[in-house]
């Protein structure tokens, strides 16, 4: 019983030290995505360099595609860039580009200065298709199914590793 | 010169406040309403603040969309929804209650009962504890106390 005095304070301890701990491994940036196993929403704007031709996300139906946020005013996507490019090279899965919240010039001067992963990019100038997505920080990249599917979202740069760890195995599976 | 100083910092800040290329509806009930619900929902760029205090440019295209839908006529809780099917729950401030908030409500109050609990059963069980050692002290006792604190006084180190 005595015992008990000493024990219970310590076990509301380790409890709390284990919670804290768990706290300090989750990243508060990454908000679980609502369109996970949905539909993607649909929209149909125009491209970046075809003002003219619009892309609405049913046109890729029967492929995986990953639709990729960026900005040229964003920083993360100059680190997730060269990463894009070499999926780009390998011929891993087609990427289409959300140019977010962006200046025509100032995009289509950014992918000429980095190059240009993208099958193509649509612009989003006022950030409405961001809305539908659910978007709060570029980069994000959604893993679209062939049925149109949102399967995953990708919050932040895409790093080599994740691309070997989450995307190649993802995509294997879904194009399966 | 510091007394200078001061109101030359604040000025400089100034224009920093007229940045953002929001419009106010010209309806003042349309702006009474948008800062209600905007009290309610998350800046997710800016976790800690509400869509209605945060100057980044996602809130104000979602203060934008909310003052929209308010002029369309949409209900508060259509636009709560609208905003949880895009950026899930965590985008309202008061989460509903569901499998996952479940210890997030359910909690605080259990450990509130829990601790009054606790609290209870010491006081009583010290209460016990006090009625008992107040007992009177038989003739014996005392004696024997006497004799101690007695012995104590000889032999216990002197300070």
């Amino acid at each position: 019983m005595k015992a008990l005095k000493y024990i219970i304070p310590l076990a509301i301890f380790a409890a709390l030290c284990v919670f804290l701990a768990i706290g300090l491994t989750k990243d508060p940036r990454k908000v679980p995505s609502p369109f996970i196993d949905k539909p993607a929403p649909a929209f149909a704007i125009a491209k970046l360099h075809e003002p003219e031709a619009k892309f609405s996300p049913a046109d890729m139906k029967g492929k995986v595609w990953l639709l990729n946020v960026w900005a040229s005013w964003c920083v993360s996507c100059r680190v997730e860039h060269p990463v894009l490019n070499d999926m780009n090279r390998r011929g891993l899965v087609p990427i289409v580009g959300l140019n977010y919240k962006d200046q025509r010039a100032d995009a289509t001067k950014w992918l000429k200065q980095h190059g240009d992963p993208y099958l193509f990019s649509v612009w989003d100038f006022d950030g409405k298709v961001g809305i539908d997505y659910g978007v709060y920080g570029a980069p994000e990249t959604f893993v679209i199914d062939k049925q149109g599917i949102i399967r995953y979202k990708h919050i932040g740069p895409i790093s080599p590793d994740d691309v070997e760890k989450i995307f190649l195995p993802l995509l294997a599976r879904l194009n399966a | 010169m510091k007394r200078l100083l001061a109101p030359l910092l604040f000025a400089a800040c100034l224009p920093a406040w007229g940045q953002s290329a929001e419009v106010a509806h010209p309806d003042p009930k349309v702006e009474a309403r948008l800062k209600a619900i905007a009290h309610e929902l998350r800046c997710l760029v800016c976790q800690n603040q509400t869509i209605a205090d945060s100057d980044a440019p996602l809130a104000v295209d979602l203060r934008q969309q909310t003052r929209k839908m308010i002029a369309e006529g949409k209900s508060d809780d259509e636009i709560r929804s609208y905003m949880v099917d895009r950026y899930g729950d965590f985008v309202l401030y008061k989460p509903p209650f569901n499998a996952v908030t479940a210890v997030l409500w359910v909690g605080p109050p259990l450990l509130i009962v829990g601790g009054l609990a606790g609290l209870v059963v010491m006081l009583r069980r010290r209460r016990a504890a006090t009625q008992e050692g107040a007992a009177p002290l038989d003739e014996k006792r005392r004696r024997e106390i006497e004799a101690l604190l007695a012995s104590e006084g000889d032999s216990g180190p002197k300070a």
